[in-house]
């Protein structure tokens, strides 16, 4: 091992737990939820599909999965349809639209700075002949309701814009701008990527004027490989995948029924109020002894969801300092791309500089961190900026 | 039935007195390729060398995709093995061994091979007898001699008679081991694994030598180049990689040297301490994935000022190769795809904005001796982490 490490390493005594600030990117699975998981591998194991006892067991439990996922979002259990992760969710939801819909208009609008499930799906569907608008946000990484009403025509069959942005957590004013349009042009399908809000700030379908919603479960304490897509009663999309009866021919395909249940267990747990203060304060805390450290500059907007700390560490590359904070067991990801790649396409689409964006780590909390992790990331980050070498 | 795998010396045939050597190194790296498969007999005669699986069980298939990358052979067939060396024998299992593959083509012909000479029936007499039996046995065939699509090989030799259609070509070269021990510069990218594939196909054993420096660059960038030698070794046989910590190296070079020089001394002291690891493994020479032209650091100026810190002598395969040429070797091996995952390698940290192209020997030398790097070369062989890759792993 290199000197500077070992020196760092004694300086601050032997740093024996890890300090896991890449929520955003997955989260720890709950005690109780990977307990609901084992038990229904090896006990409840059945088929919910199955007809017999042990079938109806199984399909008793996706049932509670499914109101617990519901309640979480203020939408009726029939209107949750269980997906493979958000990524799936997010294809279902625009694919599916642009089926229903393609005899009705072929415009579909989505933000610039979505998730790459989104991106690259509009993008497909672009290539496939819909005319696709990218709405840019503004300097603080927000879309505005008035930018995206410009481009509602008669023509407009989906609007898809995210709840929270996960690379800069800044919050989008959903309803505003979902209500604004359906004033417009009440035929328009509204899709919101809410993968990064779910649990963390409370949310409502009907409040929030959509018609449809991903979530994920992977980022709220449950294992991977779940989702769910909340679809509007009397929202009809296609599917794209076919053979079963499963989720009402949505999604078909036996159901990932411990992953599912163990997402039910993990909404159960969800204390969003309680979690939203204590991590506001983490988040005031971070930012404040971050600022005092010489060049380091945040890039969330004040008022972003607290969750997600998006900064910029003097000109050290993002992944230089992400794999030296990676050897004091200090986890956070690069808010960018590598050298040879393109800037992040959200910090650029907020106009920051070039040299500011390679820089961008971004840390983000879950109910599990506490004051020592910001003590410990902060620390390694002043080693960092006085021992690597500058770009 | 039982099957066997005949393969075909390459140039080692060509050798003199030292074939037996040769051969020797060639029947243990074959043996060494099929180990996880299961046991075989290894034998050769006539310069063909015999692999028999010892066991019903053995995938042949599997057997004849690992020969087929064992350097010393030029072509190996999978036949069948009559019970008997009799022609009764000969037509019994041809016919059986071969019924897939005849009865989908339209014109096929019959050659024989007979190296025992005390079998009864002369070559001719035996494309007769079998050339007969198929066309009975198989009424929609007709006898090509000039483009027949299959080619039955009949092979009476010392210890049995054989069935096989055309051979395929193998992998060429001379068997690893036999040319001496040279050490590879390995990066993560395209050129360096084809390099490496291409000096051990001239028979040359191989140690790795990676240079790493993280944070700048990611633990992810050493498990790549880990994947890439495993490949490489499919065909070059086990081989030891020293992964050297070069971190301080770089910073100083970044602070201590001007800027257009970073990457030619950089290089400088990749080769002075390759050539410090070579020698402590025996290696006499030093391997690059350098092509003439293709980056600044590989100019004629260039390659002249990066040879000079070394005494040994580099051996550079690629280096009158397009990039398109390279790439299409590194498909055939089977890197490219792990070749373009894109992490950080040591070449890429630091690089300057206009390195000099034409870098003249003394300044270079200068400017590197001005900064002093020898506590930190001589604090980075101290500091070697060693792998041992082997291609089952």
């Amino acid at each position: 091992m290199l000197n500077v490490y070992l020196y760092a390493t004694e300086m601050y005594g032997g740093i024996d737990l890890e300090h896991y600030l890449d929520n955003s990117a997955t989260t720890a699975v709950s005690q109780k939820a990977a307990e609901k998981a084992y038990r229904i591998m090896v006990e409840n194991y059945g088929n919910p599909s199955s007809l017999h006892l042990k079938g109806i067991n199984a399909e008793k439990e996706l049932e509670s999965a499914r109101k617990s996922v519901a309640a979480k979002l203020g939408a009726q259990s029939e209107e949750i349809f269980f997906t493979s992760g958000g990524t799936e969710a997010n294809n279902t939801a625009l694919f599916g639209v642009a089926q229903a819909k393609k005899r009705r208009g072929n415009k579909v609008i989505i933000s610039s700075v979505e998730h790459s499930s989104v991106i690259e799906s509009a993008q497909k569907l672009e290539n496939d002949g819909f005319e696709v608008v990218r709405i840019s946000p503004n300097e603080n990484g927000i879309i505005t309701p008035e930018s995206v009403l410009s481009e509602v025509d008669e023509n407009t069959i989906l609007v898809s814009v995210m709840c929270v942005n996960n690379e800069t957590g800044a919050v989008m004013p959903v309803s505003d701008i979902f209500s604004a349009v359906k004033d417009k042009n009440s035929e328009v399908i509204c899709h919101t990527d809410a993968v990064q809000a779910f649990g963390k700030i409370a949310l409502n379908a009907r409040r929030l004027c959509a018609d449809l919603i991903t979530v994920s479960a992977h980022k709220v304490h449950a294992p991977k490989g779940c989702g769910a897509l909340y679809i509007k009663k009397g929202v009809r999309i296609v599917p794209h995948q076919y053979g079963g009866e499963q989720e009402k021919k949505i999604r078909p395909g036996t159901e990932a029924l411990p992953l599912i249940a163990a997402f039910g267990v993990a909404c159960e747990e969800f204390k969003i109020e309680e979690n939203y203060q204590n991590i506001s304060e983490l988040n005031e805390y971070a930012r404040q002894k971050l600022k005092s450290i010489d060049g380091v500059s945040i890039n969330s907007p004040e008022n972003a969801l607290p969750y997600v700390l998006n900064i910029s560490a003097g000109r050290v590359r993002s992944e230089t300092m992400l794999h030296f904070l990676e050897e004091f067991d200090v986890f956070v990801s690069s808010g960018s791309a590598c050298a040879k790649g393109k800037p992040s396409h959200v910090l650029s689409a907020m106009g920051l500089s070039r040299e500011r964006a390679d820089s961008a780590l971004r840390i983000s909390f879950s109910k599990y961190n506490c004051k020592e992790d910001i003590d410990v990331l902060c620390k390694c980050i002043e080693t960092g900026l006085s021992v690597l070498a500058h770009r | 039935m039982k099957e066997i795998i005949l393969l075909k010396d390459g140039e080692i045939v060509l050798k003199g007195l030292n074939r037996r050597s040769f051969e020797d190194v060639l029947k243990k790296n074959i043996k060494f390729a099929l180990s996880p498969l299961g046991r075989f007999e290894i034998t050769s005669a006539q310069s063909t060398i015999y692999v028999r699986p010892l066991s019903e069980d053995i995938d042949l298939d599997e057997a004849c995709e690992r020969v087929s990358r064992v350097f010393g052979i030029v072509s190996y067939s999978r036949a069948a093995v009559c019970e008997e060396k009799t022609l009764d024998s000969v037509l019994q299992t041809a016919p059986v061994y071969l019924e897939k593959t005849l009865k989908s083509a339209k014109t096929f012909k019959v050659e024989a091979k007979r190296s025992d000479k005390r079998f009864p029936y002369k070559s001719p007499e035996i494309c007769r007898e079998l050339g007969g039996m198929i066309l009975e046995k198989f009424p929609h065939l007709t006898v090509d001699v000039h483009n027949p699509e299959v080619t039955v090989y009949v092979e009476i030799r010392d210890f049995g008679a054989y069935i096989h259609c055309d051979p395929e070509k193998g992998a060429g070269g001379i068997p690893v081991g036999t040319g001496g021990r040279a050490a590879i510069l390995i990066s993560g990218g395209i050129d360096s694994p084809v390099a490496a594939y291409m000096m051990a196909k001239r028979g040359i054993k191989l140690t790795a030598v990676h240079f790493a420096s993280p944070p700048y660059t990611s633990r992810r960038a050493e498990e790549k180049v880990v994947k890439l030698l495993q490949k490489v070794s499919r065909y070059a046989g086990r081989m030891t990689m020293y992964t050297v910590p070069f971190t301080k190296i770089q910073e100083k070079i970044k602070d201590d040297c001007p800027e257009e020089l970073f990457t030619i001394i950089m290089r400088r002291l990749m080769m002075e301490i390759s050539e410090k690891i070579a020698l402590d493994n025996d290696c006499s020479a030093l391997i690059t994935g350098e092509s003439l032209g293709q980056v600044a650091s590989q100019t004629i100026g260039a390659l002249g000022c990066t040879d000079e810190a070394t005494d040994m002598v580099v051996f550079r395969p690629l280096i009158g190769m397009d990039k398109q040429e390279i790439i299409d070797i590194s498909y055939k091996i089977d890197t490219y795809e792990t070749s373009i995952e894109p992490y950080e390698d040591c070449c890429t940290v630091f690089t300057p904005k206009h390195p000099r192209t034409r870098p003249v020997l003394k300044y270079v030398k200068e400017a590197q001796e001005k900064a002093g790097f020898a506590p930190l070369v001589d604090e980075a062989l101290q500091n070697l982490k060693i792998t041992y890759i082997s291609a089952d792993d």
